[in-house]
């Protein structure tokens, strides 16, 4: 390289810099500000879990004093609050856990079995991405009442089930479909069972997809306050949204400690969120099957 | 022990069938490579034996028992394949026991097949590490270290040396070589490459548009032939085919000049002459006999040499040239023919035609009609 060549170069790369710098500093703010916008309530709702409603009413943003745990000590002792966690456990953990191995086998039969109609099926799971089951609540309620399952826990985790299945196949069926043919049929000289290459090949492999599937349906079936609010009527069978309503009284609010429990219910979920995104970006940057 | 017998097997996907009627015997102990042009069904017939995929007529026997049907768990096969197929979330140690796990085997039992296998094949060190961290060759080694673990009757390669770089891959092909002497076991190996397929045979089948065209050890399909096909295939630089019209001992190219060559008995009229580099000498003495030609370059390699010529009729020749000769382009020359190295085909249907007594070439035909068969 020419000492004329080396010196454009140089020119070049200090105008590009100078270029991507300032393009990076305007994404930079903009992200910092956006993450500020997001956090601002859920910091405000942790805040306030501390105060009294007196305080919460002078000074909504001032830092309370953290050894303040009345509101949560009230949660603990006087409310149903631990029952409805562990409901919210129950429904969403096996709702989800359904979701996932139920649509993991289907998409592995549609990307791997040649049959009959697999792309209808496929098609199928897909519509089901378009119909929004709200709208079918007057049909679903009449079939939960006759098949029995009205106010029970198994009502909700079968729609939401079946609301996060189309999604889920449609997901994982992309995503097997790009793992290689050859693994399946080296297990199988392996001497592996069908069954056996699912457990031992397909899932392992397919777990970032799987990883995917339940974060984004974890937080709207651990939010969901419509289909618990129609189906179940027993207080000990709530799930913590619609439990939370309880806290709200007619006349007068604590708002410290309904603060205090939407900072309880948001925290598992966000602590489940966390390890899994750790574990999706794990799987993306690990994965390198070849 | 296992021999393996192929009984008209065809394959068809959909309505086109790729595999016509393959008739194959396969003996114990022995090293069988396919070897044909890209698309001529070598990996599909692999996986009819391994049973990946179903077989669509005819039977496949392994030991006289009928496996046509057979799941492939339970055909006592192993294969390696071209992509390696590890499990990438296994490690070195867990890829190689998998299928020994599944044999139902005592832990002892298996550790004692996997830290045989990776002794065998130099990977002690590695078993700790995933796929991921191993270069070309070393999982190419794991992939045939899965293989063996297991101890099967029969080990299918289908082109277990493509990805590997020039100098490795003669270094595996060694191994390959010396684990088949080792651990015996009936090899079927896949490979576009000549000299694998010359090196590590003890039978070769050369395939095309889903037919056997000959099955022989690599010295009769070199030597002798059973087409115009199998000539040009095996052999590099590739046989000349010509078609010359015979008088007597003489061989002519209309206004190209003529070499003289013992005909076999069959060979009348037009005859397709196949011309191996190192059947074929060239001379400036543009007097001489000889087809006449024109060089456009030469090919040196240090201990050989070959120069390709165009002949009077545009056919591209190669000829084995001394490499202390120098050719220029466009010289005019003269190809003349050394006497008993020259292969006769019919030039319709591509057969060889053969030498010597009736008898012979009976004898010949015989074994030819064999191998098509
Ligand atoms: N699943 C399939 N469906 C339809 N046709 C197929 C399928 N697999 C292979 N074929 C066809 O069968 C023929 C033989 O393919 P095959 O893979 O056996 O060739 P090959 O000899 O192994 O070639 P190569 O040397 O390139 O690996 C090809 O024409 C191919 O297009
Ligand atoms: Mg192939």
């Amino acid at each position: 390289m020419t000492a004329v060549d080396a010196s454009r170069n140089a020119a070049a790369r200090e105008r590009s810099g100078l270029g991507v710098f300032t393009q990076d500093a305007l994404l930079q703010i903009f992200l910092i500000a956006n993450t500020f916008i997001m956090l601002f309530p859920i910091l405000v709702m942790v805040l306030n879990g501390f105060k009294t409603n007196a305080e919460i009413f002078s000074s909504p943003f001032a830092l309370p004093n953290f050894q303040n745990l009345s509101n949560f000590e009230a949660i603990a002792t006087g409310t149903s609050f631990v029952r409805y966690l562990f409901n919210s456990v129950l429904v969403t953990g096996l709702s989800i856990g359904f979701i996932l191995i139920l649509g993991t086998m289907a998409a592995y039969a549609i990307a791997r079995y040649a049959f009959r109609g697999s792309g209808l099926l496929l098609l199928f799971f897909i519509a089901g991405l378009t119909v929004p089951l709200k709208l079918a609540i007057i049909p679903l309620f009449i079939l939960m009442r006759d098949l029995g399952l009205l106010d029970t826990q198994f009502s909700l985790i079968c729609v939401y089930t079946a609301m996060g299945l189309p999604s889920t196949v449609f997901i994982m069926t992309g995503f097997i479909r790009t793992l290689p043919r050859d693994l399946e049929d080296a297990a199988r000289m392996d001497g592996a069972s069908e069954f056996k290459i699912m457990r031992s090949v397909i899932l392992p492999l397919a777990r970032p997809a799987m990883v995917i599937a339940a974060i984004q349906n974890l937080v709207p079936i651990w939010n969901d306050f419509f289909f618990p609010l129609v189906f179940i009527q027993t207080e000990s069978l709530k799930t913590l949204p619609q439990g939370l309503t309880t806290f709200m009284g007619e006349y007068n609010t604590n708002w410290g400690v309904l603060f205090a429990g939407l900072t309880l219910a948001a925290a598992p979920i966000t602590l489940v969120y966390i390890v899994l995104s750790r574990q999706f970006i794990n799987g993306m940057t690990s994965g390198a099957v070849k | 022990m296992a021999t393996l017998s192929l009984d008209k097997v065809s394959k068809r996907f959909g309505e086109t069938e790729v595999l016509h009627g393959i008739d194959l015997e396969i003996a114990d102990q022995e090293f069988v490579v396919f070897v044909g042009p890209s698309g001529c069904g070598k990996s599909t017939l692999l996986r009819l034996i391994a049973g990946l995929e179903p077989i669509s007529g005819g039977t496949l026997r392994v030991n006289d028992a009928d496996m046509t049907r057979v799941p492939p768990a339970r055909r006592d096969i192993a294969m390696v394949f071209q992509s390696y197929a590890l499990y990438p979330h296994m490690d070195v140690y867990e890829n190689m026991a998998f299928g020994v796990r599944i044999l139902g085997l005592t832990k002892d039992e298996i550790d004692g097949r996997v830290h045989e296998a990776a002794r065998m094949l130099q990977l002690e060190p590695l078993l700790k590490r995933k796929p991921r961290e191993l270069s070309g060759g070393q999982r190419q080694r794991v992939a045939i270290g899965r293989a063996i673990t297991r101890k099967p009757k029969v080990f299918l390669l289908d082109e277990p040396l493509s990805n590997l770089d020039a100098a490795l891959r003669s270094q595996v092909r060694l191994e390959i070589a010396r684990l088949h002497r080792e651990i015996g076991g009936t090899m079927i190996y896949v490979t576009h490459d000549q000299i694998e397929a010359m090196t590590l045979a003890d039978k070769i089948v050369v395939m095309n548009e889903g037919r056997i065209e000959q099955v022989g050890s690599p010295r009769e399909l070199y030597e002798t032939p059973a087409n115009a096909f199998v000539g040009t295939f095996i052999g590099s630089p590739k046989m000349t085919l010509v078609t010359a019209r015979r008088e007597g001992r003489r061989f002519s190219l209309s206004d190209g000049g003529a070499i003289e060559a013992d005909a076999p008995a069959d060979a009348k009229g037009d005859v397709m002459l196949g011309m191996r580099p190192d059947a074929l000498t060239l001379t400036r003495d543009r007097t001489a006999e000889g087809f006449e030609a024109e060089t456009v370059y030469t090919e040196y390699l240090g201990n050989e040499a070959y120069a390709y010529v165009r002949l009077a009729d545009g056919t591209m020749a190669a000829v084995a040239v001394p490499p202390n000769e120098d050719y220029g382009p466009d010289e005019p020359v003269r190809v003349q023919a050394r006497s008993g190295m020259l292969h006769f085909f019919d030039p319709e249907s591509g057969r060889r035609l053969r030498h010597g007594s009736l008898a012979d070439e009976r004898g010949d035909f015989n074994r030819v009609e064999q191998a098509r068969r």
